[in-house]
């Protein structure tokens, strides 16, 4: 159960200007079916440049209807220019807050906003500059970029709630990664990457580890292990002493032997046991 | 007020005959079933008439249950002890549309050096059983299939399945979390070598699951420590809490009749009346091979979490199919399994009845929800394009 408050519950059971003004002046479309939410904001333009009524029609979760409905409170009455200026934060501000997962559904509002005024002031549809990099949802770079210098973000998931991006199959998440990293000038602690072992090295290694790392560890329980055999990523091994007895040498071996293979020699190890 | 509640496959009611046998054990009888005094052995007594009642609703032998902490305890007991059990076999075989009790330890597992394979279901929740076959072999330590799904209360083939997967050698355990009590199961004629029940399901409590281990079936403790459940699972036992499972197998097993009627026949006229009074609905999964007290309803052009919190707004207590959490508007990964499309999947409302419901609770919902889906649909953007196009073709 979301933690809506009052204001929040009050808007979506009593949404205000539902519905679609007849010949608008501006009309704002965000979002689709696919996505989950999606706003179509429409308003008219009085002759001072003042907004003189906004509908809207939304598909989506209680604080999507919510943020759409307090949207066209905001705007009502507002002269294009000073529409022009509100904020996602402002939208979100005026229903005394929306849970961190769910800032999306003001960013949209705000982009319907943006989409319907610029409908108004017959300027171009904007594409959005940059590259894309979340494909599900059509989020490119330099929105990235300034989603997280605006609102100040630092991770992945924070930029998911705000944008939606990444928020669909995953496969852009390295990308955000990398452009956080960018933004904040700092490096993300990658993992170092694996080298590639020839065989000997591989053989090697795991004969060092065993003797360095594992060997100790099982002496002390009065057991031992031997190396038999290693088949590319199969290390064929045979439990020596008490372990070899042990009700827990399948633990032993799984979730420790092997885990500390994978740990210092490669992650594809698997460890098997052949019979004494 | 009370709530009407139809979220029975989130959890249940305790019944009240459960409390009742509950409550002395969390009272004036709180002695260790393991110690040697009588005050202590009189539970230990108690526990073992819990554990044949249990027995008898699967019909198992009462030693053939090791009691858990609940049904993810259980799943996870289950598929590492065919696994520890069997090292030299590397292949776990389950499906797309599992809780995330197997789902997510299956995922962890096929990056942890076993190969896992996902079998499909087709477009109304059913198994591709070719499939199935097709990728059992020698090397597949254990099959994993639930036996009912939680969001569409699709019922899988399990006698069948495990009969063919018994003989290729393979361990065969079913998640049968959602199916205990609503279905009749007989472990004693089929092949299922383990099988993992929750209370919270069955009107008992929270924090109280089994499994059931076939005899000769290989095993290896997932909680090491005392000698408790005959060393298959240490840690002292939840005692109240399975003297209710026990109560509450009872009461399944005098209910299981009463499910198939009584609930059925109300979840069919909940069904029937919404899909008549709401344009664009459709059930989610196969109708013919169902739960009796499940239906998933697909409301088109609207979205699912506020469709509960309109219906929250009478006490109408239900699930949806869709978790709009964060900007990842994922429809459940059951529904996208079985193919169904965005339309749809975002306004899914799992409707999961027991034997507490009344006729006027069902009557009430067929009332209020049709209003509520018409209203959400004159917000929605996309339900005035739909309803032109049909102006326009009609």
């Amino acid at each position: 159960m979301w933690e809506y408050t009052d204001k929040v519950k009050e808007h979506f059971i009593n949404p205000r200007n539902v519905g679609e003004i007849e010949m608008p002046d501006g009309v704002g479309e965000v979002g689709s079916l696919s996505c989950g939410d999606a706003l179509k904001l429409t308003i008219k333009v009085g002759e001072d440049q003042r907004i003189v009524d906004a509908k809207f029609q939304t598909f989506g979760c209680a604080s999507a209807i919510a943020s759409s409905s307090a949207l066209t409170e905001m705007v009502i009455g507002k002269t294009v220019q000073e529409a022009q200026e509100i904020t996602n934060e402002q939208i979100a501000e005026f229903l005394g807050g929306l849970p961190k997962e769910k800032m999306h559904c003001s960013v949209m509002g705000q982009e319907a906003l943006e989409k319907a005024i610029a409908c108004y002031l017959g300027e171009p549809e904007k594409i959005p500059e940059g590259n894309l990099v979340c494909e599900c949802f059509g989020v490119t770079d330099v929105q990235i970029e300034r989603a997280l210098t605006e609102h100040s973000l630092k991770t992945v998931e924070e930029i998911t709630n705000y944008i939606k991006a990444g928020g669909g199959c995953g496969k852009c998440h390295e990308k955000i990664e990398e452009i956080i990293a960018s933004v904040y000038g700092t490096k993300t602690d990658k993992p170092p990457q694996p080298k590639v072992l020839t065989n000997i090295q591989k053989i090697k290694l795991i004969e060092e580890t065993l003797e360095r790392e594992i060997k100790p560890a099982l002496k002390q329980d009065g057991g031992d292990i031997q190396l038999v055999d290693v088949d590319g990523d199969r290390v064929l091994v045979k439990l020596i002493g008490t372990c070899a007895t042990c009700a827990m040498s399948q633990v032993t071996l799984k979730d420790y032997v092997e885990s500390k293979l994978k740990e210092l020699v490669a992650q594809t190890i698997v460890v098997e046991e052949v019979a004494a | 007020m009370k709530p009407i509640y139809l979220d029975n496959n989130a959890t249940t009611q305790v019944a009240p005959e459960v409390v009742e046998e509950m409550v002395p054990y969390l009272s004036q009888f709180y002695g260790n079933p393991s110690s040697m005094h009588t005050f202590g052995g009189n539970v230990g007594m108690k526990l073992k008439e819990a554990r044949a009642k249990l027995a008898d609703l699967l019909g198992a032998q009462p030693e053939e249950i090791v009691y858990t902490s609940c049904g993810t305890e259980s799943d996870s007991t289950a598929i590492w002890a065919a696994l520890r059990s069997n090292p030299d076999k590397r292949h776990i075989i389950t499906s797309k549309v599992e809780h995330p009790a197997v789902k997510n330890l299956s995922e962890y597992l096929s990056q942890n050096g076993y190969r896992t394979t996902f079998v499909p279901v087709d477009g109304k929740g059913n198994l591709d059983i070719g499939y199935l076959y097709d990728h059992l072999s020698e090397d597949t330590a254990i099959v994993s299939l639930m036996w009912a799904n939680n969001e569409t209360g699709v019922i899988f083939p399990i006698e069948e399945i495990a009969a063919k997967v018994h003989r290729q050698g393979a361990v065969f355990h079913t998640d049968a979390v959602q199916a205990v009590g609503k279905v009749p199961i007989n472990v004693a004629e089929n092949h299922v070598d383990m099988l993992s029940l929750s209370g919270h399901k069955l009107h008992a409590p929270k924090g109280v699951g089994a499994l059931y281990v076939r005899r000769g079936t290989k095993y290896a403790p997932f909680l090491l420590g005392g000698h408790q459940e005959h060393g298959r699972r240490g840690g002292t036992e939840n005692v109240a809490s399975i003297i209710g499972l026990g109560k509450a197998a009872e009461l399944a097993a005098d209910h299981l009749d009463d499910e198939n009627k009584k609930v059925k026949v109300l979840r069919d006229k909940l069904e029937k009346l919404l899909l008549e009074r709401i344009p664009n609905s459709m059930v989610n999964g196969d109708v013919a091979h169902r739960l009796p007290n499940t239906t998933s309803i697909a409301f088109e052009y609207v979205e699912g979490e506020s469709i509960l919190l309109m219906m929250d707004e009478f006490n109408i207590c239900a699930s949806s199919g869709s978790a709009c959490t964060s900007g990842s508007l994922e429809p459940s990964h059951v529904l996208r399994a079985m193919g169904v499309p965005f339309t749809s999947a975002h306004g899914s409302i799992r409707f999961s009845l027991s034997i507490y419901n009344t006729e006027e609770e069902m009557d009430l919902v067929i009332e209020k929800l049709p209003p509520i889906i018409e209203r959400l649909r004159k917000m929605s953007p996309f339900w005035s394009q739909t309803a032109g196009a049909c102006q326009i073709s009609g």
